[in-house]
């Protein structure tokens, strides 16, 4: 049972160095090649997952800011155009207000000046009256008390207005 | 293929079942002198020998080639059982590899018994070669591999009927600790070079005294550990067959039926120790050897 025997010795080294190579080249080589392959796959697979990952957050980060600038921004807009028509209004307001006061000054000046027209046309009309009113007494030659009397009453009523 | 050059069938007495070989051995052995509890007929079950008993259906006997004398010494290159055993092992290995490396050509997603055979690929790769070595380790995977999976199958093989195990004969495990004992030196010079190599294996910074003897402790160190890995190897699957052989064998020796079930129940129970054991004796040889390796290639630890 434990007597040596070189030939099995021999025939063992033979044996396993011939299942070595020939396992070596027919089966461990494709099959730690496809391991590795295949880790080499997963770890690739998670790598690109994991990217794309990141990949999608920082799309979601962006996103997620530009409608929050947008919607700042909306909000400017909205608070400028409210500023605006705000102050468009309280213009028109004012301008409205100036024009309708020119429009009554200028109404005021034009009575005014209407008026100061009327009476000057009217002391001229008076004048000429009075002109005429003496030339006919004087035609019928009326008598100075007569005559007086009349140029008085005359410009009483002319005083009166 | 294997077989192709055995002619010489010889045809044994067909009415023999074989528990009746073990007892017609066990009375030949009394026979003979000696006592009924001898266990010359156990070894002659687990020794090597030039036949392959196939009782009772014949027995083959292996073609002797003549000595060779070499350097004074007589190498016998007949070939014997547990030669045979190695190349069925191998034919079978083989087979079994090719079919899971085949699996691998078609995708890289493996099948159902491609699966089986990657996750002890993996075992040795990841638990044992680089668990020992380091990424170093992989230009050794080949080997180790082929270690492991050839001492498994060979263990496992012991468990067939009309098979024998290989690694049971010291001289196949003598052959598999030299190899790994050249792997080992061989791992150790490619690293560090022959002189620093053999400088590395006394460890730096102890008295100039103590060197002498720990050149030699280092030396029988370098011996001692492929002789263990043999014995270790050998004693283990030797152990087992020769604890069934017993058991089986105390039925005859005690002449009674009644004695079987409780043999039969603790055959059965060594068993499937075996199953157990020629798992764990590939593995322990495998990782002793990528250990002793892994220690060559690093000198520092």
């Amino acid at each position: 049972m434990l007597q040596l025997n070189p030939g099995v010795i021999i025939w063992t080294a033979i044996t396993f160095g011939l299942l070595l190579v020939l396992l070596r080249a027919t089966a461990w080589k494709p099959i730690l090649k496809a391991l590795d392959d295949r880790e080499g796959n997963i770890r690739k697979s998670i790598e690109r997952a994991e990217e794309a990952k990141r990949e999608a957050e920082r799309l979601l980060e962006e996103n997620r800011k530009s409608r929050n600038e947008a919607e700042e921004r909306a909000q400017q807009l909205i608070r400028e155009a409210k500023e605006l028509s705000e102050k468009v209004r309280s213009e028109a307001v004012s301008k409205a207000q100036v024009d309708a006061n020119r429009l009554l000054d200028k109404a005021r000046s034009e009575i005014e000046r209407d008026k100061q027209q009327a009476l000057e046309q009217l002391h001229g009309v008076v004048a000429e009256l009075a002109v005429k009113a003496a030339e006919k007494i004087l035609k019928e030659s009326m008598d100075n008390a007569k005559q007086k009397k009349l140029v008085e009453g005359f410009l009483s009523t002319m005083e009166k207005n | 293929m294997i077989f192709g050059f055995i002619t010489n069938l010889i045809a044994g007495t067909m009415a023999n079942g074989s528990v009746r070989a073990v007892s017609d051995t066990v009375h030949a052995s009394a026979s003979h002198g000696e006592s009924g509890s001898s266990g010359n007929w156990i070894i002659e079950h687990v020794a090597d020998s030039h036949t392959l008993d196939f009782s009772p259906f014949g027995k083959i006997v292996l073609p002797h080639f003549a000595p060779i004398h070499l350097a004074g010494l007589t190498i016998n290159m007949s070939l014997t059982k547990h030669v045979v055993m190695l190349w069925i092992v191998g034919v079978i290995l083989f087979v079994v590899m090719k079919i899971a490396a085949s699996s691998y050509k078609r995708s890289l997603i493996p099948g159902k018994f491609a699966s089986a055979v990657e996750m002890l690929i993996i075992f040795v790769r990841d638990e044992i070669v680089i668990a020992a070595i380091g990424e170093k380790g992989r230009k050794f995977l080949p080997y180790f591999l082929t270690l492991f999976f050839f001492i498994l199958f060979s263990n496992l093989f012991g468990m067939v009927p009309y098979a024998s195990t290989p690694t049971g004969n010291i001289n196949v495990t003598a052959s598999l600790a030299i190899i790994a004992f050249l792997v080992i030196q061989i791992s150790g010079i490619m690293q560090y070079g022959l002189g620093g190599y053999f400088k590395g294996l006394v460890p730096p910074g102890i008295p100039a005294f103590v060197i002498p003897v720990m050149v030699i402790v280092e030396v029988l160190g370098l011996f001692t550990k492929p002789f263990a890995l043999c014995v270790r190897l050998f004693a283990n699957m030797i152990a087992g067959h020769i604890v069934i052989f017993s058991l089986i064998g105390l039925i005859f020796i005690f002449g009674t039926i009644f004695i079987a079930p409780i043999s039969i129940g603790f055959a059965l129970f060594i068993d499937l120790l075996e199953l157990l054991v020629a798992t764990i004796q590939a593995y322990i040889f495998t990782m002793l050897t990528a250990l002793f390796v892994g220690m060559a290639v690093h000198q520092e630890h």
